[in-house]
C-alpha cells in the first residue's frame, strides 16, 4: 500500500486494524482513533481521494490502494492546506483531537462540491463529532476553504 | 476494543468466494465493513473467517436491466448517490441512499451490505421491499433470485444461505410519486421509524423486526413495534402515522 | 508596560502542529511499551468470590497479569481527594477490586501483553466469579435506602450539609405566594473526544519515572506517584501531552490504572501503556449531574423572592473520591444572579451502585441553574407576569457588591460576589434576540447565572529571556485545548515587549514546572494567567535593573518595547533582551556573540562580585499567584425554539448570549469557549442521556446510542461580551471555561415550555419525553 505517496509494507496480522497500521506501525500518529465503531470520525483518512474511516477497515484490506493521511496533506516546512489553513484562521480547533479526521472530511467535501451551499457544509461535517467548538468556527473554515482552495 | 482473531481470505473472482463459503465453516462475507467491522471492534462478531469480496474484479457495476436497476455487490453507497442512471431511473434509490449515515461511511458502505445486514431500521431493506425488487444470490449451487419479500426474515436475518453471497440487487424503477420520509434523533442515525411511498405502496421501517408494507390508509394496522431508549411501541405508531400523512401529502 | 497583546484575537500559536497532524497525545506514544487491558466488573453490585487468571497468564504473549493480591498497595484505599468535616461517610474505592464491586466497569484485573489484541484476548480468559447482590441506582431508591451500598453506611448517606442565610421558616410562613416544586436532573458524561490513556517507563539507570498521562493535573499525580512508590518527587515526571479534550472527569487522583500503569512499567522494566477504548470509557470515567431537588418559594405579589427553600439530593455513584465538591457547588449557585434574602438549602450526598462522580464542565451549577431559573418561570406563570420582568425584579444591582449570598463556597470561604453587571446582561440578551419569530410551536426561553471561577490555591509560572531574544514560559497546569500558548504568550509578550511568537509555552509537564494544582473549575486564566503576568513583570523588572547598570540610567526611566530595554523618550539608547540575557549569567555564553557582548574583561559598570546578595542567574524569574476567593463571571443566555408537535423534533431558531467574564484576554479563544460550552449543553439537554436499567447496567455506552449532537443539531450561537473586570486580581480576568454550559438546559426547557404548552421539571429532554409528557397515558 502506499501511504502519502510512500510504498509501504503490509501489516502482519490480518486483525490489525488500517487506524493501528498507520498509527502503531508507521509512526503516522495524527489520524486519531476515537471510538472504534465509525461514530466519531477522527480517524477519517482519503482511500484513493475520497474519505473513510480508518478504523472500519484492516490494515490488509489497503493493500494495493493509496491512502492519504493529515500528515500527507502539506510537506513539513511548507504551508498549509488550504482546508488546514482554514480551520487555523477560523479557530476551528481547540483541543486538536478531532481535527485530523474533519480536515480529511472536508477535503473529501470539498473536492465533490468546490462550492458547497450551507447545507452541504453541514451535510459534509456530520459525520464528525467535536466536543470543543461548537462546531460553529468549523462551518466557516469550510467556507473558508473553499475561497482559499480557488486562490 | 480489537477484532477478534479470524482467518482472513480474499477470493478474487467470484466463483472463488462461492467455494470458500461452500467449504468454511461460520465464515462472515465482509463488503463495505461498516456494519461488521464495529462488530468485531466490540467482539459482538466473531466469526472464524472472514471471506473479503472487495478484491473482487467487476462487482462494482450499476446498470440498467428489466426495466429498473442492478446495483451490484460492490458498488459503494456514494456511487450510488452519484450515479446519474439511478437519479434519472429511480431517483427513490438516490433519496434514500443519502439518508443513509454519512457521505464517509457511504463511501465504503454497499447498497447490497446493508440489504444483506437487514437491520430493521435501515432504509435501503424498505425501498427494495417498497419497489418489489429482488436479489441475485449466488453459491456452488447455483444462482438464485430471491424476491425482496421472501428476503427478509427477521431482526438482521434473511434468507441467504451461510453459502450464498448476494451479488446483485435489482430495483425496479420507481413510480411517481414517491416518498422516504424518516424521524432519526441525529441526522444520520438509524430512523425511529421510517416510512417509503412508491406510488400507491407503503414500506415502513423501524416499526417491525423487518421491513414491512402497509396499507396507507391504516398504516399502523397489525403492527407491534418494539421499544428501545429512544421511541416506546406507542411513539413509533404514532410516527408512522405522522410520517405515512407526510409520504402521501406530497 | 503596554497592554499590545491583551485583548486582541490573536491567531492561535498551537494549531499549526496540531493541524499537520504532529499533535502529540498519550496514545501516540510507543517506544516500544507492552499494552495493557483492565478486566472490569460486569456487574452494578456483586461480591467476588474467585479470580482465576491462569488461563490469561498462560497465554502466549501476555507478559503479566495482575490481581489486588499482586499489588503491594492493593489493599489501599484510594485517597479522598477533599475531605469535608460533612462527609461522615466517605468510602474509595481499591486500585483492583477483590471483595466487592460497586459499579458496572469497577476494575477488577489488570492484564498487560505485547500488544491489545492479546491483552483483550487474555482478558477473556480470565474467571471471575461474583455473586449478586441488590442494586440502587435512583437517587431517589438510594435515599430511601432500599438497599445500601456499602454495608457500614446507614441509609446510603455519604454527607449532609444544611445551610441557612436569614430565616426561611418564618419568612416562608409569612409571604403572600408560595410554590413547592420538583427538579429532577438525570446523569450526564463529558465525552472528551480522546477517551483516557497513561504510559509509563521506568530507568532503572536514573532511578527515575517518566509518566505521560492524558490527565488535568499531572503535579498531583507526581505527588501520589511519589509517595506510593516511596520515590522523592524529582525522580518521578509526569507529564499531560497534548489532551484531547478534559471537561473535568480527567481529574480524579487516581484512576487505578494512573497506579498500574506506572507499577508494571517498574515491575516488568519495560515501558507500558493503557489507552482506554470508548466502550470502557462510558463506564469507567466519572459522570455527573444526577440531582433530584425539593423546593419551596415565597413571594411578593410582584414577583420579588422572599424565601427559597431548596432540599436535594446528589447522585454520588458508589464512592466520594472527590468528596462533596458538587453539592457544595450546587448549594452555593441556586440563588445564582437573584437577592434572595431568605435562603435555606440541605443536600444529602448518596451512594449509588454507578460510576463515581466528579465535576463535569459546569459542575454542580447547570442543575442549580435550572432550579432557580424554573423556578422564576413557575412565579411568572403563577402572578401571570412577564418572565424577563420577574428576572429583573429580583436581580443584584450593580451597587451591592461585594455581595454576600451567605452559604460556604467550595474553597472553604463563603460566597462573596466580587463584581458583576446583571442588569445589563438581562436588557443585552433581550434586545439581542429580538421579535418573536412567526410561526406556531415556538417558544422563547431564558436564563442568567453566575459562576465562582479562578478558585485558588495558587499556580505558578516561570519565564526566561534566552540569549537569542525568545521567551520560554512555563506553568504546570496542562492543557485541553483551551488556547494556553497563545493567551499565556499575549500575557508575557505585553509584560516585555515582545512579539507573541517570540514566547514559546509549555505547560503540565512537571520536569518545566513542578508545582500547581490543575486545569479545572474555570480557574487557569485567572490563576496561571496572573502567574505568568507576575513571573513575566519580574523578568522585566530584572531586565530594567540590569539595564540600568549598563546605560547609567533609573530603571523608572527604562521600558520594554520591541524586544529592547529602552530610555523612554529616547529609544535609540536602549539595548536588545538578547544582550542582557547574555549578561544576566556571569559564566556567559560561547555561541550567539554573547562572549563578545559581555566579557567579564570588559569594564565593569557596578562594583562587587558579578551576582550580589539575592541576585539569581539568567533573565529568569518564577513568580506565583494566589487569589483571595473566587471570583464571579456572569451571564445571560435567550432563545427562540420551534417544537414540532406532531414529530416533537425541536428546532432552535435563535440562541444569544450576553457574556461576563471580566476582562477578555483574548475574545477569538473565548468566544469558542463559549459556542463549544454551549453546544455540550444542548447535546446534555436535548440528546444525550446515560440510561442505566434497574440493574445498573448502562444501556448506551457507545457514540451509536449516547447520541453527542453533530453540526446538524447545533445552531449558530451570537455572543456580546460585557466586561466587569474583577477587583481580585490584577489583570481583572474572570473564567469563562464552564460558563456556555451552565444555563443551556434552564432556556431550552423555558422555550420548550411555553412552545408546547407542557410543564418541564426534568432534564434531559428528548422527542419520547415531549411526546409522553404531551399525551399523558
Amino acid at each position: 500500500m502506499r501511504v502519502n505517496g510512500f510504498a509501504h509494507p503490509a501489516a502482519a496480522d490480518p486483525r490489525r486494524l488500517l487506524s493501528d497500521h498507520l498509527r502503531h506501525d508507521l509512526g503516522l500518529t495524527g489520524t486519531h482513533v476515537g471510538c472504534e465503531h465509525g461514530v466519531c470520525g477522527c480517524c477519517t483518512v482519503l482511500l484513493d481521494g475520497a474519505p473513510v474511516r480508518s478504523c472500519l477497515m484492516l490494515a490488509v484490506q489497503a493493500e494495493g490502494h493509496d491512502i492519504t493521511t493529515i500528515e500527507g496533506l502539506a510537506a513539513d516546512g511548507a504551508p498549509l492546506h488550504p482546508v488546514q489553513q482554514a480551520f487555523h484562521e477560523c479557530h476551528g480547533l481547540q483541543c486538536g483531537f478531532c481535527t485530523p479526521g474533519f480536515v480529511m472530511s472536508v477535503v473529501g467535501l470539498l473536492a465533490q462540491h468546490p462550492n458547497p451551499t450551507a447545507e452541504q457544509v453541514d451535510e459534509g461535517i456530520s459525520g464528525n463529532l467535536c466536543r470543543c467548538t461548537g462546531y460553529a468556527p468549523i462551518r466557516r473554515a469550510v467556507v473558508r476553504a473553499a475561497e482559499l482552495s480557488k486562490k | 476494543m480489537k477484532p477478534p482473531r479470524f482467518e482472513y481470505h480474499a477470493p478474487a473472482t467470484t466463483d472463488e468466494a462461492c467455494a470458500l463459503l461452500a467449504s468454511l465453516e461460520d465464515a462472515k462475507v465482509l463488503a463495505g465493513g461498516q456494519s461488521l467491522v464495529p462488530l468485531l471492534n466490540f467482539r459482538l462478531a466473531r466469526p472464524a473467517h472472514l471471506v473479503d469480496i472487495n478484491r473482487i474484479g467487476g462487482l462494482n457495476r450499476i446498470y440498467e436491466r428489466d426495466g429498473g436497476v442492478a446495483v451490484q455487490a460492490l458498488a459503494r453507497q456514494s456511487a450510488v448517490e452519484d450515479s446519474d442512471l439511478i437519479a434519472r431511473a429511480c431517483p427513490l434509490l438516490t433519496a434514500a441512499v443519502r439518508l443513509v449515515a454519512h457521505r464517509v461511511i457511504r463511501n465504503r458502505g454497499t447498497v447490497c451490505g446493508s440489504l444483506a445486514h437487514a437491520d430493521p431500521a435501515s432504509e435501503l431493506p424498505a425501498v427494495l421491499l417498497a419497489l418489489g425488487g429482488h436479489v441475485v444470490a449466488r453459491s456452488v449451487r447455483g444462482e438464485r433470485v430471491i424476491d425482496a419479500g421472501g428476503l427478509f426474515q427477521g431482526v438482521m436475518e434473511t434468507a441467504l444461505a451461510p453459502d450464498e453471497l448476494l451479488v446483485e440487487a435489482w430495483f425496479p424503477a420507481s413510480p411517481a410519486p414517491f416518498a422516504i420520509v424518516e424521524e432519526s434523533r441525529r441526522h444520520g442515525d438509524f430512523a425511529l421509524a421510517g416510512v417509503v411511498r412508491a406510488a400507491d405502496r407503503l414500506a415502513l421501517f423501524g416499526v417491525a423486526p423487518t421491513p414491512v408494507l402497509a396499507d396507507s390508509r391504516d398504516p399502523v394496522r397489525g403492527l407491534q413495534p418494539s421499544g428501545d431508549l429512544e421511541a416506546t411501541p406507542q411513539f413509533r405508531l404514532h410516527l408512522v402515522r405522522v410520517l405515512t400523512e407526510k409520504a402521501f401529502a406530497a | 508596560m503596554t497592554m499590545r497583546w491583551f485583548g486582541e484575537r490573536v491567531q492561535r500559536v498551537e494549531d499549526d502542529r496540531l493541524l499537520r497532524g504532529h499533535g502529540r497525545f498519550t496514545d501516540d506514544i510507543d517506544e516500544g511499551a507492552l499494552e495493557s487491558v483492565l478486566v472490569r466488573s460486569p456487574y452494578a453490585h456483586a461480591r467476588i468470590l474467585s479470580i482465576d487468571v491462569t488461563a490469561a497468564r498462560a497465554m502466549p504473549g501476555v507478559v503479566a497479569v495482575y490481581t489486588a493480591a499482586d499489588l503491594p498497595f492493593g489493599h489501599t484505599d484510594l485517597p479522598i481527594l477533599i475531605p469535608h468535616p460533612n462527609l461522615t461517610h466517605g468510602r474509595t474505592q481499591r486500585c483492583l477490586a477483590s471483595e466487592v464491586v460497586r459499579y458496572v466497569g469497577e476494575a477488577v484485573v489488570f492484564v498487560v501483553a505485547e500488544t491489545r489484541a492479546i491483552a483483550e484476548d487474555a482478558a477473556e480468559l480470565v474467571q471471575v466469579e461474583y455473586e449478586s447482590l441488590p442494586v440502587v441506582i435512583t437517587p431517589e431508591s438510594a435515599a430511601r435506602a432500599d438497599h445500601l451500598v456499602h454495608d457500614d453506611v446507614p441509609g446510603n448517606v455519604a454527607a449532609e450539609l444544611i445551610q441557612e442565610a436569614g430565616s426561611v421558616e418564618a419568612s416562608l410562613a409569612s409571604a403572600p405566594h408560595r410554590l413547592r416544586l420538583h427538579f429532577r436532573f438525570e446523569r450526564g458524561a463529558a465525552c472528551p473526544m480522546e477517551a483516557r490513556a497513561v504510559w509509563a517507563r521506568w530507568s532503572t539507570a536514573e532511578h527515575k519515572l517518566t509518566v505521560y498521562d492524558s490527565t488535568q493535573s499531572p503535579t498531583s499525580i507526581r505527588g501520589g506517584l511519589a509517595v506510593l512508590f516511596g520515590l522523592p518527587e524529582s525522580n518521578v515526571e509526569v507529564i499531560a501531552p497534548d489532551v484531547g479534550g478534559g471537561f473535568g472527569p480527567k481529574i480524579m487522583l487516581f484512576y487505578p490504572d494512573e497506579l498500574l500503569v506506572p507499577f508494571a512499567a517498574m515491575r516488568l522494566g519495560r515501558p507500558v501503556k493503557w489507552t482506554e477504548d470508548r466502550q470502557e470509557h462510558f463506564t469507567a470515567v466519572n459522570q455527573e449531574r444526577g440531582q433530584v431537588h425539593e423546593v419551596e418559594v415565597g413571594f411578593a405579589g410582584d414577583g420579588k423572592l422572599l424565601a427559597l427553600d431548596v432540599d436535594f439530593i446528589h447522585d454520588g455513584g458508589a464512592y466520594t473520591p472527590y468528596g462533596i465538591i458538587l453539592p457544595i457547588i450546587t448549594a452555593a449557585q441556586v440563588p445564582g444572579p437573584y437577592r434572595v434574602p431568605n435562603y435555606r438549602v440541605r443536600f444529602r450526598d448518596v451512594y449509588t451502585n454507578a460510576t463515581p462522580t466528579s465535576p463535569y464542565r459546569g459542575a454542580g451549577r447547570p442543575h442549580a441553574c435550572f432550579v432557580m431559573e424554573r423556578t422564576l418561570d413557575a412565579i411568572a406563570a403563577q402572578l401571570e407576569l412577564d418572565r424577563a420582568e420577574v428576572r429583573r425584579r429580583n436581580l443584584i444591582q450593580p451597587d451591592e457588591f461585594p455581595y454576600e449570598v451567605g452559604v460556604g463556597w467550595q474553597d472553604g470561604n463563603r460566597v462573596v460576589y466580587d463584581s458583576g453587571n446583571y442588569p445589563v446582561l438581562l436588557e443585552k440578551a433581550l434586545a439581542n434576540l429580538g421579535p418573536r419569530p412567526a410561526g406556531d410551536h415556538v417558544g422563547m426561553g431564558l436564563g442568567m447565572y453566575v459562576e465562582g471561577t479562578g478558585v485558588g490555591p495558587y499556580e505558578g509560572a516561570h519565564v526566561q529571556v534566552l540569549v537569542s531574544g525568545k521567551v520560554v514560559a512555563a506553568t504546570g497546569i496542562p492543557n485541553q485545548g483551551q488556547a494556553h500558548a497563545t493567551v499565556w504568550a499575549q500575557i508575557v509578550a505585553d509584560q516585555l515587549g515582545v512579539d507573541v511568537s517570540d514566547v514559546e509555552v509549555s505547560s503540565g509537564d512537571t520536569r518545566r514546572f513542578p508545582w500547581g494544582v490543575g486545569t479545572f473549575a474555570s480557574r487557569g486564566a485567572v490563576t496561571a494567567g496572573n502567574a505568568m503576568a507576575v513571573a513575566a513583570g519580574m523578568v522585566a523588572e530584572k531586565a530594567k535593573r540590569i539595564a540600568s547598570d549598563h546605560l547609567e540610567v533609573d530603571p523608572a526611566d527604562l521600558e520594554l518595547v520591541g524586544g529592547k530595554v529602552q530610555v523612554k523618550g529616547a529609544p535609540d539608547r536602549g539595548m536588545p533582551l538578547a544582550a542582557i540575557a547574555v549578561l544576566a549569567n556571569p559564566v556567559r555564553y560561547a555561541f550567539g556573540g554573547g562572549t563578545e557582548a559581555a566579557t567579564q574583561f570588559s569594564a565593569r559598570p557596578r562594583p562587587g562580585p558579578p551576582l550580589h546578595d539575592g541576585e539569581q542567574p539568567g533573565l529568569e524569574a518564577t513568580g506565583y499567584y494566589s487569589p483571595p476567593g473566587s471570583t464571579w463571571a456572569a451571564g445571560c443566555h435567550a432563545a427562540y425554539v420551534r417544537v414540532d408537535p406532531k414529530t416533537f423534533r425541536m428546532e432552535i431558531l435563535k440562541y444569544v448570549v450576553i457574556h461576563d467574564c471580566g476582562r477578555v484576554i483574548n475574545p477569538l479563544v473565548v468566544e469558542g469557549q463559549i459556542e463549544g460550552g454551549v453546544a455540550q449543553g444542548i447535546g446534555g439537554a436535548f440528546y444525550e442521556r446515560l440510561a442505566y436499567d434497574d440493574e445498573g447496567q448502562l444501556r448506551n455506552a457507545s457514540f451509536m446510542e449516547f447520541l453527542m449532537p453533530y453540526a446538524t443539531e447545533i445552531p449558530a450561537i451570537e455572543i456580546d461580551h460585557i466586561e466587569t473586570p474583577s477587583p481580585l486580581n490584577p489583570l481583572g480576568v474572570k473564567g469563562a471555561g464552564e460558563a456556555g454550559v451552565i444555563p443551556v438546559g434552564a432556556v431550552l426547557a423555558s422555550a420548550i415550555e411555553e412552545a408546547l404548552g407542557v410543564a418541564i421539571t426534568e432534564m434531559p429532554l428528548s422527542p419520547l419525553k415531549l411526546f409522553e409528557l404531551s399525551r399523558p397515558s
